[in-house]
Formats: C-alpha cells, structure tokens, sequence
C-alpha cells in the first residue's frame, strides 16, 4: 500500500520537472544545516498519542548450531486526555558461557528483567490508585538488572549473559547496559551514535593503547567481558537517560550484528526499510551474508512525534 | 532444570574426608568450590583446625581431567616447600573422585574484604602501609624464589588475611585456576586488580606489584575496583577519594599502579624500600613527581570595584544594558555602572530584597518582602507599576508569553500581565513559593516549601505534581527534556519534563536550596554540607564534590571552562568545572548566599559584608 503510494508519488514529481534540462551536475550543492534538516525530515503531521513504531529480527547465524540470543519487546500507549504517556521496554541478551547453561542464560535474564520492570513500574501506573512512585526509574532498572543477575546465577548457574534494555517512557528513553551488545542512536543524516559502551577487555585495553584495532580483532581473549549478567564478582550496570531523538531510531543488537555489518551499510538499510520490521529482516540478512558468524539479534524503535 | 545440571554439592558438617578431616563448616566458596573449616582427626587429644579447600574438575574430557590432576599435585608441591610467616602452611593434599584437596593452615581472623566491609569511612594510612610493607616482603619471598620465581597473580583484599596478632596472611594461590582451563567459552568476571598485560598473556613479578597497588588503592578509597571501569586508577588518584591520604603515598600506589611495567617499581624490595620511607615520613620520595596544583594566591585577586549598600546582599544581581541591578536588605533596589561601579539610583521598598531582578525593554521586575512585585523604568529608576500579594515576595519572577510569572510566601503562583498590570490566573499552592519559576516550551515548574514540585501550563492547569519529602527553595533547571532541582530532603532530582516521573534521584549530606546549572552533560549544584557537586546529567554519576568551609546555598555558574560559586564561608570560588580543581578563591568578609552574574568576562557578587564586588572573572 505504501509502496504503491510512493510510487504515486514519484511520477507525479517526474511530471512537475518535466521538461526541465538541469542535471544534477550542473548544480551546486552545499550540505544543508541542522535547521534544513529538521525541516525536511520532521513530518508535517503530528500525531497524537505520541507513539512508537517498533521492529525486531533474530537468528541463528550461518555457523552456530544454536541460538544463545534473546530478545523482548513490548510497546504500549496509554491517553485519557489528562496523560498520553509512550512506554516500552526494547530488550537484547546474548548469551554465553559455552556451559550448558549459556544458553539459557539469556532468556533468563530478558524475562526477569521484563517481568520486573512490568509490576513495579508499568503496573502500578495503569492501576486506578496511582501512587507516585517511590523509587526512580534508574533505581527501578538497577534492581531490575539485578533481578537478571539472581535469576541467572540460580537458573544458570556458570552461565552468563549480556543485557542491553531500554525503557522508553513519554520522550526520555534510559538505557541500562551490561557487556558488549549495544544500543545506537540513528539520525536521519547519517550519524550512528553508540550510545553504550562495551564492556569488553579488548576495547579497553584499545582505549589505553595497550592494543590496536588489529590485534584487538585476533586477541585470543576479544570475547572477553569485564562485566556480563551473571559474573561472581560485583559490578554496577550502566545505567543513563537519554531524550529520544526525534526524527530518528532506537537500535539495539548484538554483536553478530555490529562486529559484522559495517555502520554505514546499517543506516542505508535502516533509511531504506518502509519499516522497522523490515529494516530489523534485512540486518539480519546482511550479517548473514557476510558469514553470520554469529547469532543476530536486532531491534528498532522509531519515535513518531 | 534437568537433575545432571543441579549445583554441585558441597560437603555437610560431620563428614569425614579421607577418614580424616572432620568438616565443621563452609567458610568460603569460589568459583571451582568451597573451602571449609575442619578438624584434623590425627590429633585426637587436642582440637586441630585446618582449612580444607576443594576444587571440583569439572572438565568433560577425561585426558582435559587427567592434565588438571597432574598440574594441580605439581603446584601443590610447589607450595609445600614453600616456607614464610605470611604464607599458610600447606599439609595435605590428595584428590578424591572428580576432586582435588589441599589441607592448609587455619588462619583465625578476617580477609581485607571483610574488613573494608565492616569499616565506616576510610582505614587508617598507617595500618595499610603497615600491611602494605609485609606484602611486599612476602612478594619479595615468591619473586625471589628458586628455580623459577613464583607469581601470585591474583592479589586481592579478599586473597590477605589479617591474623588475629595483626599480621597478614597470603591465603589463595592460583593453584585453583588450573581447574579453570578446563572450561570453555567466554570467560566472566574481571581481575579488577590485574594489569593489562596479564590480559596480553604475560605475568611477571611486576604485575603482582601492580595488584599490589591496586590492592592498596581499594584499601584506602574504599572504591572496589571491580566496580570501576578496568584500568581507571590514572583517573582516581587516592587522594581524590580520600584527602587524608599524604601525597607521598599516593606517589608510591601511583608508581605501582603505571600501565607501563617498566614505570613501576621494579621489585617488591624496591616498593617496600618507597614505602618504608613515606613511613617514616622523610621527605625521600621527593624524585617521584607528587601533583601539585597550581592555586593562584588569593591575595593577588583584586576587586575592579566594590559598591557598598546599608544592608546584606543575600541574593543575586542582574546585568543589562552596561547596569548591574541588585536589591539588598536595607530595601533598596540599586542601579549601578557596570563599569564602575557608580551609583545611579535606587528604588526604596518596605522590605528586603533577595528576589533576583528581571530586566526587559527598559522595565526592571522584582519581588520585595513588602508583599509587592514592582516593576521599575531601569533607566530612571521610576515606578511604573507594582502588584501586591499577601506576604513577601522572595522568589525570582520571569517573564513569558506577556506574563510575568512569579510566586509569594502568601502561597500562589502568579502569572500577571505586563500590559494590563492585572492577574490572568494563580496556582493555589497553599505553601511559600520561593523557588524561580523555569519554564520550556509550554509549561512552567516551579517547587513550593511543603515540598511539592509543580508543572503547570500557560493556562493555569496543573500537568503534573510530584513530592518532594522536605522544601524545594532550589529554582528548577530544564534542559534537554529533564528538570533539575534540589531539596531540603538532601536530593538532587532529574524528572522526566513531560510526564514528572523521576528519573535518578543524588544523595547530598545535607539538604539544598541551590539552584543546578548545567555544562554537557555535567550538572552542577550547591548544598549545605558545604560541597559543590558536579553530576553526570544522564547517570546521576558524582563526577567530583568540592569542599567549601560552610553551607553553599549560592547557586554555582559556568563560565567559559570554570565554575563560579560563593559559600557561606565568605570564599567565591573558581574551579575548573571539568576536574573540580580550585583555580583561585577570593574572600569577602560575610556569607555569600546570592549565585555570581558574568558579563564580559566580569563578575558580580553581592555579600553580606553588605559590599556587590565586580572581579575579572
């Protein structure tokens, strides 16, 4: 439908040149500013509610013979005139251990974290006696990955896992991390902004210049987390809040995805997709042919505004 | 979860191993299994502890389990010959189905982690040096061992005892991390402690002087490493978690702690030789390069000039126009030169003046503690109008959308018009307002004494509340879709601007009627426990706290790359608002309760020495 409209779309813009003779090396161009490209890419509705247009895509990979990703989703809208509050949860683990329990460590941890972010947080505010809530939402998502750490310790004990989990609410998206899947933010210009940090030994050991990127790549230990869901040792979460930008996306993934696929080709398929599902199916696709050597989980949030 | 997957079990009180150590309980548990406490059955007429430490082989590959058995008796061996008083004695080992034992030395007392986690505030220098010194002579031992040296690789405050007489105790060798190679897959958890070249693959002795300096920088910040990002010791010198510490020492943890080994001390010897000197406190470490920080002396920070009012400036000047306007509380408001200082007029009111004056097309706004809000020609110093509310007036109006905003100890908030002089609405918030509005986009917030936190529209309506436990005076910041404020509760606050949920919440030591003002992504705010803080903006992370001598209930500024703030101690300070270093103070002979204006690279500050200063800034 969509498809068949743009197609509309672009003859009708084919008969208004018509007939004109400039051709696009004939004319100067220059970049255009921020102001410019807020303009063109802002759509000229506004919708109401605020919403979110979500997608995901998961798979095993050309070479795994099994899939240690998980990923959740969940997207609600409430407005009753007096509020109209966006919220969701955009959630990705990966796995590891090359226990028995790696496995399962990952969707452990996914529902754990879900289940509690769900009944202390999103619970509570459609309940008919709100109560302001005690605790903040970056309090809430610490203990909620927490929670992960316990479930995973007693349901998988030796395994481990990464978790990247952003709750969306109203404007403000706060991202708690934990390993090396990452969460982007993608303008429509072409900036891909990785808004975590991976807790991996070789990309600290690059920041200090003990490594270079080549060896860090071939580094026997490049699988290396310092910090995953799940360890014995302590550690805190990374835990920051964020405006979501708008025009823009969300992405979360794994590194089957990002050590993979090449930035700029992500954001041509992102800008490409008529939608984020679509977007989600061919970042997996590109991962895949080029070797998927690992699992690939992907999810993308679009903020309509 | 499948019956062969149960964690493994650990052995119960009352068993017996090898019909010979008797199992009383567990006081440990590793990753590869636990370590128990049990009596030696050989000695029947005297109660003979020992500890018991069992690692579980857990490897699927019955030649993988063979190997570990063998690396493991041939470190055991190792270790039994091995002969200091801080090194447990070793008198068993033997393996029993898929585990192996080693029969030690009981150690009665506690490891360094239980210590860190029974103390309130920091160890005391001289016991960690203490420690510290016989950690290097028990190093200097395994280093100096023949044929090969032997590497602890895995120093730790849990890994050193401390006896009961005080003395230390070296207690895990590496031996259970042979049982570790035979696991696949990614390996978790970090070391923390360990250099970066053991992640390179190699261990020498100058990666145990590295954990070693670790170890010591735990100890006296009380910052568990392994909380930290790997390798962020340059960034967090001792001493800036824990000033006590002399800067000798900080010199000694920092040359153990280089991520080149050959800045380090190039043996234990070496390190024990710097430590026993900053012991001593001889002044001998003077080679190794102590940070001083360079402080301007405050003598030499001259005033351009000072303008004197009949009464304590407590709040804030503003500069328009070549003028600085500023209210005190012998009820005057005062128009001065900017460039001078000169008088060239006042306005007499009923009241004190601590409200901030706004100024817009040649109109001066400000509350006084008559009750009224005026409204004055800023170049004749003539009133054009006023509006009076029931009590006084000590928040700092702000004009929008045609309506000056603004509220009263009398317990509304006003939006009043400035054409027709008359109000087009109030907020019954039945509590003081002193807080200065903020206002972005469509709405208005402003925080009450009772403690409630108010977003209103340009109607009047109330989009959200929240509450605070005690009084917000602290006047709200909006930037990039999140409020900022503080509160007599003793948090500093970030809500989500739209919908009021609270986002991250900072614990100060005491309550805060300080306004925060934000550079990147850096907020910074004032509180009564006498410290300027500087905060991540998305994490709530303390980026530094600066001491001052009193209360800072002032609001802090920035300008260009420094922050401005005054205290009650009488002291304006400039830091540098990245590191939190103190550039230059200068005193003023009273408090200083009202926030710095900056203005071509000039500041004003009104004290209550009863003087407005103008400083190069």
């Amino acid at each position: 439908m969509k498809w068949e409209w743009r197609r509309f779309l672009f003859s009708f813009v084919k008969k208004i040149f018509h007939g004109k003779k400039t051709t696009f090396s004939d004319v100067q161009t220059a970049p255009l500013s921020e102001e410019q490209l807020k303009a063109v890419s802002i759509a000229p509705v506004a919708l109401r509610p605020l919403q979110l247009l979500v997608g995901s895509a998961q798979s095993i990979g050309k070479q795994r013979d099994h899939n240690e990703d998980s990923l959740f989703t969940l997207n609600a809208i409430l407005a009753d005139g007096t509020s109209e509050l966006p919220f969701g949860i955009f959630m990705i683990a990966d796995g590891m251990g090359g226990h028995q329990h790696g496995e399962i460590a990952s969707g452990v941890a996914v529902r754990a974290f879900s289940h509690y972010m769900l009944s202390r947080l999103y619970l509570p505010f459609i309940n008919l006696i709100s109560e302001s809530p005690g605790e903040s939402i970056q309090e809430l998502m610490e203990t909620a990955v927490h929670e992960s750490q316990q479930a995973v310790v007693r349901r998988a004990p030796g395994g481990g896992t990464t978790l990247t989990a952003a709750l969306v609410l109203g404007e403000q998206v706060t991202i708690a991390h934990v390993g090396d899947s990452r969460a982007y933010f993608v303008y429509p210009d072409g900036r891909m902004q990785v808004i975590t940090h991976d807790h991996s030994l070789v990309h600290r050991l690059v920041e200090l210049g003990q490594l270079n990127e080549d060896e860090a790549l071939s580094h026997p230990q490049r699988n290396v987390l310092y910090r995953a869901v799940g360890q014995s040792e302590p550690y805190r979460p990374d835990i920051d809040t964020y405006q979501l930008p708008h025009p823009g996306s969300l992405l979360i993934c794994s590194d089957g995805l990002w050590s993979v696929v090449a930035e700029n080709q992500v954001f041509r398929i992102i800008k490409n997709a008529a939608n984020p599902s679509i977007a989600c199916h061919e970042l997996v696709k590109a991962a895949n042919d080029a070797g998927g050597p690992d699992n690939i989980s992907v999810v993308l949030v679009q903020f309509l505004a | 979860m499948p019956e062969n997957q149960a964690p493994i079990q650990q052995l119960q009180p009352g068993y017996v191993l090898v019909d010979r150590y008797a199992i009383q309980m567990v006081i440990g548990v590793g990753g590869m299994g636990s370590v128990y406490r049990a009596r030696d059955l050989h000695f029947p007429n005297v109660v003979k502890l020992v500890a018991v430490k069992e690692m579980i082989n857990q490897a699927p590959d019955p030649l993988v389990r063979k190997t570990i058995v063998q690396n493991f008796e041939r470190e055991a061996n190792i270790l039994v010959a091995l002969s200091h008083t801080s090194i447990p004695k070793i008198f068993d080992y033997f393996t029993f189905e898929d585990r192996s034992y080693l029969v030690l030395e009981y150690i009665h007392g506690k490891d360094l982690e239980a210590v860190l986690n029974e103390t309130e505030g920091f160890l005391p220098e001289d016991m960690v040096i203490g420690w510290a010194i016989e950690l290097c002579d028990v190093l200097q031992y395994l280093h100096n061992h023949k044929p090969e040296p032997i590497i602890f690789r895995d120093m730790k405050p849990s890994n050193v005892m401390v006896n009961q007489q005080g003395h230390i105790m070296l207690v895990d060798f590496g031996i259970a991390k042979i049982f570790r190679a035979g696991q696949k897959g990614t390996m978790i958890g970090t070391e923390g402690y360990s250099p970066p070249e053991q992640y390179r693959g190699e261990a020498t002795p100058l990666a145990d002087i590295y954990a070693l300096g670790a170890t010591m920088h735990h100890l006296l910040t009380h910052r568990d490493p392994r909380l930290e990002p790997p390798f962020t010791f340059a960034e967090r010198p001792v001493r800036k978690e824990n000033p006590s510490i002399s800067p000798e020492l900080e010199a000694v943890i920092n040359t153990a702690l280089q991520y080149n080994p050959l800045d380090r001390f190039q043996s234990a010897e070496a390190m024990k030789e710097a430590l026993t000197v900053v012991a001593r406190k001889t002044g001998a470490l003077s080679r190794i390069a102590v940070g001083t920080s360079q402080i301007t002396n405050e003598t030499s920070i001259k005033p351009l000039w000072t303008f004197k009012c009949e009464d304590e400036i407590r709040g804030t000047p503003t500069c328009d126009g070549g003028m600085v306007f500023v209210g005190a509380y012998d009820n005057n408001m005062y128009a001065l030169n900017a460039a001078d200082g000169q008088f060239v007029w006042k306005f007499p009111t009923e009241g004190g003046i601590v409200s901030k004056p706004l100024v817009n097309e040649g109109v001066v706004y400000f509350g006084s503690e008559d009750g009224n809000l005026y409204a004055i020609s800023s170049r004749t110093g003539k009133i054009q109008w006023s509006y009076h509310t029931n009590a006084p007036i000590r928040c700092s109006p702000r004009l929008a959308e045609g309506h000056v905003f603004f509220g009263s100890d009398d317990g509304f908030f006003n939006a009043v018009n400035i054409m027709t002089n008359r109000l087009t609405w109030q907020v019954d918030a039945s509590t003081p307002i002193r807080s200065a509005p903020a206002i972005s986009g469509d709405l208005i917030y402003f925080g009450c004494e009772s403690g409630d936190f108010y977003s209103v529209d340009f109607r009047g309506q109330t989009k959200w509340r929240y509450k605070a436990k005690r009084a917000i005076t602290s006047s709200p910041l909006v930037s990039q879709g999140v409020v900022f404020f503080a509160s007599v509760d003793s948090s500093f606050y970030a809500l989500d601007a739209k919908s009021g949920w609270i986002i991250w919440r900072f614990r100060m030591g005491k309550g805060s009627v300080s306004s925060p003002c934000r550079a990147e992504n850096d907020v910074f705010i004032g509180s009564a426990d006498g410290f300027i803080y500087s905060v991540e903006a998305t994490n709530a992370k303390e980026i530094w706290r600066f001491k001052t001598d009193h209360q800072v209930s002032g609001s802090p500024v920035i300008y260009k790359d420094a922050l401005y703030c005054g205290s009650a101690d009488g002291n304006l300070y400039c830091i540098e608002y990245k590191s939190g270093r103190l550039r230059w103070k200068f005193s003023t002979g009273g408090a200083i309760t009202g926030t710095p204006v900056i203005n071509n690279d000039v500041l004003y500050v009104g004290s209550a020495d009863h003087l407005l200063y103008a400083l190069v800034a």
